[in-house]
């Protein structure tokens, strides 16, 4: 062993769980990557100390290590792998994929597996799009690979290189590690530039200038596009306790929205919750592509029984991989599931390093973590002019289902849109238990332009429908009391129809195979006949008709069944079904004038 | 230089379970150690903390008579295994996988490392085979399928026991015929308990079939953090490498959590919420997920857990966090019980997370998912309208809003109510959700299509005194 190596390898003096102290350590950086044991066990340098001392933690199972074992620096921070091949895939917390793991080793997962991240044999079709001479700065495409079917993989120039390009390969295969292009830098050194590149994942990715946000992300969720929209680009919370559906609504998300590219974070979750997607998603179609779901998908699996240092870095893994993207021009919707998971885990690592603990245990930097995750979404112009979006949904798991816990309220300060999930919906089966009285959304003033154009009534009904039901929710408090017999009609009749938004709108039944997801399109219009039917039955109340009246309409029951029987593109049904509701009102009116 | 096998003499401290050794050389976290008390008592502990010179040890069998000099110990050099084998069936263990049958140990060269490896979630198979359990409750309204996880979360004095007997004695898949293995773990519950269960296996006929793992009331409480590890040990053997179908219930997790609770305690960690340490919900997990099927593998391992939750709170540690990784809960509602209902399967907080893939056409019936919807949605309203009953008085309820009362009624007593060796076909249990359906008017059915209520809804009553 020569003089540098030695320098250049520790020895373990302490191990705690997933905590290993060294000595020895006077090279190491902070936030270094180091190989642990004769394992080489992956971990991180995370505080430095007197003497050479540093404190690592470990991001697999740490059984069997013992103080003397060596510990080895790399010299570089954590980072992830980029370039063509990322969608489709399932990795761990780190970016091992999981699928080569399991062909490699087996369905147990072993320590101290090195896999390539991304598949370095594999030869993609890259074709350039630039030539010799031209100027390039970070961020600039030179080229570009059909990664799949329905995304096209923009190569780039890596952040912080500039100059002239000097050679660029003619178009045809390459594998990830081959050299494609030379770029001369103004200080006269070559770059060499590769499809794959890395990045460190807790360093965000740069960009030119962020901009407003005011695209919504359609998510096919009516709840959410209706009544608490998230824009392109922005961040939301999904809290609630457990069996309230905050996967399933993840999952729907992860479906239907129309998001470019969709990264799927499961942070200490079920395993069998990843199987589900990755046994549904091939199977699902793109309703604007039509083509399968898991080609613009990554799936991030760091469950809750693998180890829990990893789960803490899975979710900077995932930012980052979106980030990328985000940087080719496309949107991206990251959902993290669960943040609270990922809090623990913070929580987990800083009891063993014997850190004075803040609320409930958590550290002090908590707050500060939660926000340096949030504030990486944005609506932004990339480095090459074009315009791309993250957006973040992180899942909250509250303990015991109450708000008032740390990570939630604190979430709640760096998100911008909180879809409340309520027990009570959720005991009734009605999904998405997202509340209609706890849960907010400040893009809904950026992003209802967008429904304007496609309805110029659309901000009318939609505060029409949400006034109804949060006056249902003031008279149920007086039902209660006195029985709803001994309310006046009208007021009974707000009852009623409030019963119909939640059943024929808002409750979306996602086995169903026209319900599952609801075009902007049968959105307005579903809206608008629930508006029209309000609006018109208040009238003829007013003019005397009973409430029986108004519930023995013959096309109700069809207006009712309106999500699942009218299809999202079926034009003719809606404009029929509206004409029809519309003629028996008003011959309901006639007769009573008669 | 391999340390293994030598002998240290004396401890520094005791500290509740944990001892700690110093001047030991090589120790390995996690590393097994064998204890000898100065009466020459040998016991086991592991190791939770190791620097250069001084080892953390937690010691399974107790800490009492253990002295700073004249105690011994000896690290083995590997971490806590125990034998598995076929053969193991229809014996009793204790938590570390000891005999306790008074018979020998099984015969077997196979040892494996009772904290398991987790499962790569790449290789993991999607569970969807139904299991019929013959109880209405869960066949119908919180479906069982074969590789999930689906704790019972009961209360002190409620038929947690007996239910998870008769789902032992009934469970079985529709069209196969094939006998589920059960490996039973028992944590820190009385005699008697245990006694039940093994006198029910054996009244049934299956006791050949059953492992059981008894770390009961009067064994050092240390003990139960290892006895649910060995019990799925043998489970993912008997799953994985023999290819059968273990169901495995474990009781009580709440005396596993207040186990660790005190190891932490003794450890002076942070404690988070009640005491328990922040790392509750991890560890969980870390036996829960050792649940499931995998990928071109015929075994499957069924998880069912018992958990007492105390004062009857759903907001507890204990039950909350296992809300949270378990696919589902069965809650015992003490309520329904005092009303003589059995088995008290409370109506809308119990949950399966895996039904919606496990029923329906192909595997169940049709129409079972917009039944158990439609039942679901039925009766939240029944609590609403208990509770406006309990105000205004039942007369002063609107005629629809009767009618769901009497839906409420009929759905306690025919779904939910059934004889504890009442095993119940699907299309028996079906029939009855339908039944009870026809109590309400028509328009109220939203949740069923149409063509749906015209095969059932509007044929003849089965069973004709719904009504009465």
């Amino acid at each position: 062993m020569d003089n540098e190596t030695r320098q250049n390898v520790g020895r373990i003096t302490r191990v705690n769980g997933p905590i290993v102290e060294a000595c020895d350590m006077e090279r190491a950086g902070m936030l270094e990557v180091v190989e642990v044991g004769e394992l080489r066990l992956i971990g991180e340098v995370i505080r430095v100390r007197g003497k050479g001392l540093a404190t690592v933690q470990v991001y697999e199972n740490t059984s069997g290590l013992h103080p003397g074992e060596p510990v080895y620096c790399t010299g570089r921070p954590l980072s992830v792998r980029l370039g063509p091949g990322l969608l489709g895939t399932i990795y761990d917390g780190i970016q091992r994929p999981l699928e080569r793991l399991a062909e490699a080793s087996g369905a147990m997962l072993k320590r101290g597996d090195k896999s390539e991240s991304l598949d370095v044999e594999r030869r993609w079709s890259f074709k350039p799009l630039l030539k010799v001479g031209d100027e390039v700065c970070g961020g600039t495409v030179y080229g570009e690979v059909q990664e799949t079917l329905s995304v096209l993989h923009r190569v780039m120039v890596e952040p912080g290189v500039s100059g002239r390009i000097v050679s660029l390969v003619e178009a045809g295969e390459y594998t990830g590690e081959e050299t494609l292009c030379v770029v001369e830098q103004a200080d006269g050194r070559r770059r060499e530039l590769t499809m794959f590149t890395h990045w460190p994942l807790r360093r965000p990715r740069p960009v030119r200038e962020r901009q407003a946000l005011t695209r919504p992300l359609l998510t096919g969720l009516r709840v959410v596009d209706a009544f608490f929209p998230i824009a392109k680009g922005g961040a939301s919370a999904i809290p609630g306790g457990f069996g309230t559906g905050k996967t399933m609504t993840q999952q729907a998300l992860a479906k239907w929205s129309d998001a470019d590219i969709i990264v799927y974070i499961g942070c200490g979750e079920r395993g069998n919750e990843m199987t589900e997607v990755l046994r549904e998603f091939p199977e699902l179609q793109d309703p604007r592509t039509g083509r399968s779901l898991m080609e613009r998908t990554i799936l991030i699996a760091n469950t809750s029984n693998m180890p829990v240092a990893a789960r803490e870095v899975s979710i900077y893994t995932g930012i980052t991989l979106a980030e990328y993207y985000r940087d080719m021009g496309y949107d991206v919707a990251v959902m993290a599931d669960s943040t609270s998971r990922w809090a623990e885990a913070l929580r987990e690592l800083s009891g063993r390093l014997e850190e004075m603990p803040a609320d409930e245990g958590f550290p002090a930097y908590l707050p500060a973590r939660l926000a340096s995750f949030y504030e990486r979404a944005g609506s932004v112009e990339t480095l090459n002019g074009r315009t791309g979006s993250v957006s973040v949904i992180g899942a909250v798991s509250p303990p015991g289902g109450d708000f008032s816990e740390p990570v939630t309220q604190h979430t709640s300060r760096f998100i911008r849109c909180f879809w409340a999930l309520d027990r009570d919906l959720a005991n009734a089966r009605h999904y998405p238990a997202i509340s209609w009285t706890n849960s907010y959304s400040e893009y809904l003033v950026e992003v209802a332009d967008w429904w304007r154009q496609k309805d110029s009534d659309w901000q009318r009904h939609r505060d029409l429908l949400m006034e109804t039901l949060q006056e249902e929710v003031a008279l149920q408090r007086i039902a209660k009391l006195i029985g709803p017999d001994a309310l006046p009609d009208h007021q009974r009749l707000v009852l009623m129809v409030a019963d119909y938004i939640k059943n024929a709108f808002l409750q979306q039944n996602s086995f169903d195979d026209v319900d599952m997801y609801c075009s902007p399109e049968k959105q307005t219009w579903m809206m608008r006949m629930l508006a029209t039917f309000i609006t018109k039955s208040q009238a003829l109340i007013k003019k005397g008709a009973t409430l029986s009246d108004i519930s023995a309409i013959g096309s109700l029951p069809r207006l009712l069944r309106m999500k699942s029987e009218v299809r999202n593109d079926d034009g003719a049904a809606m404009a029929a079904l509206e004409q029809t509701v519309s003629s028996e009102l008003d011959a309901l009116e006639g007769k009573l004038r008669g | 230089m391999n340390y293994a096998g030598l002998e240290y003499s004396g401890v520094r401290n005791i500290d509740g379970p944990l001892v700690f050794i110093d001047g030991i050389r090589g120790v390995a976290y996690d590393e097994l150690v064998e204890i000898t008390t100065p009466g020459g008592e040998v016991r086991l502990g592991q190791v939770l903390d190791v620097t250069a010179s001084t080892a953390v040890v937690q010691v399974f069998g107790g800490t009492d008579s253990l002295a700073q000099s004249g105690t011994r110990s000896r690290f083995l050099g590997t971490s806590l295994e125990i034998p598995v084998s076929k053969s193991m069936l229809g014996r009793v263990f204790d938590g570390l996988g000891r005999p306790k049958d008074g018979l020998p140990a099984p015969l077997t060269s196979q040892r494996r490392d009772v904290n398991g490896t987790p499962v790569n979630p790449y290789a993991r198979e999607y569970p969807r085979d139904f299991i019929q359990t013959g109880i209405s409750s869960i066949d119908l309204m919180n479906t069982l399928v074969r590789g999930q996880k689906l704790p019972i979360f009961s209360g002190n004095g409620l038929p947690h026991n007996r239910m998870a007997a008769q789902i032992a004695r009934q469970a079985k898949l529709l069209n196969e015929d094939v006998e589920f293995a059960i490996v039973f773990a028992a944590m820190g519950v009385k005699h008697d308990v245990a006694r039940f269960f093994i006198d029910s296996f054996e009244r049934s006929g299956v006791l050949h079939n059953v492992a059981m793992f008894l770390s009961l009331a009067d064994d050092p409480s240390v003990e139960r953090l290892i006895t649910p590890r060995s019990a799925l040990t043998l489970a993912e053997h008997l799953a994985f490498d023999e290819g059968m179908h273990v169901l495995v219930i474990i009781t009580d997790m709440s005396n596993y959590c207040e186990a660790l609770r005190e190891i932490a305690t003794a450890r002076g960690e942070i404690p988070s919420r009640k005491g328990y340490p922040g790392y509750l919900y991890s560890d969980l997990a870390s036996m829960y997920e050792r649940a499931g099927r995998l990928r071109g593998q015929s075994g499957s391992i069924t998880q069912m857990p018992i958990l007492t939750m105390p004062s009857d709170d759903i907001s507890h540690p204990i039950p909350d966090l296992t809300g949270y990784i378990t696919e589902g809960q069965i809650v015992l509602e003490r309520d329904m019980f005092q009303r003589g209902i059995y088995p008290p399967v409370a109506g809308l907080p119990s949950l399966s997370r895996l039904m919606k893939d496990g029923i329906g056409k192909g595997r169940t019936r049709d129409d079972h998912p917009h039944v158990a919807s439609q039942l679901f949605a039925a009766y939240s309203r029944v609590k609403d309208i208990r509770s406006l009953a309990n105000v205004v008085g039942e007369e002063e309820l609107s005629a629809v809003d009767k009618l769901y009362l009497k839906f409420g009624e009929a759905f306690e007593s025919r779904v939910v109510s059934q004889g504890e060796y009442e095993n119940r076909s699907i299309e028996e249990t079906l029939s009855i959700g339908w039944d009870v359906l026809r109590v309400l008017p028509r328009a109220e059915l939203l949740r069923l299509s149409e063509e749906e209520l015209k095969t059932y809804y509007d044929q003849p009553i089965s069973i004709k005194d719904v009504e009465a």
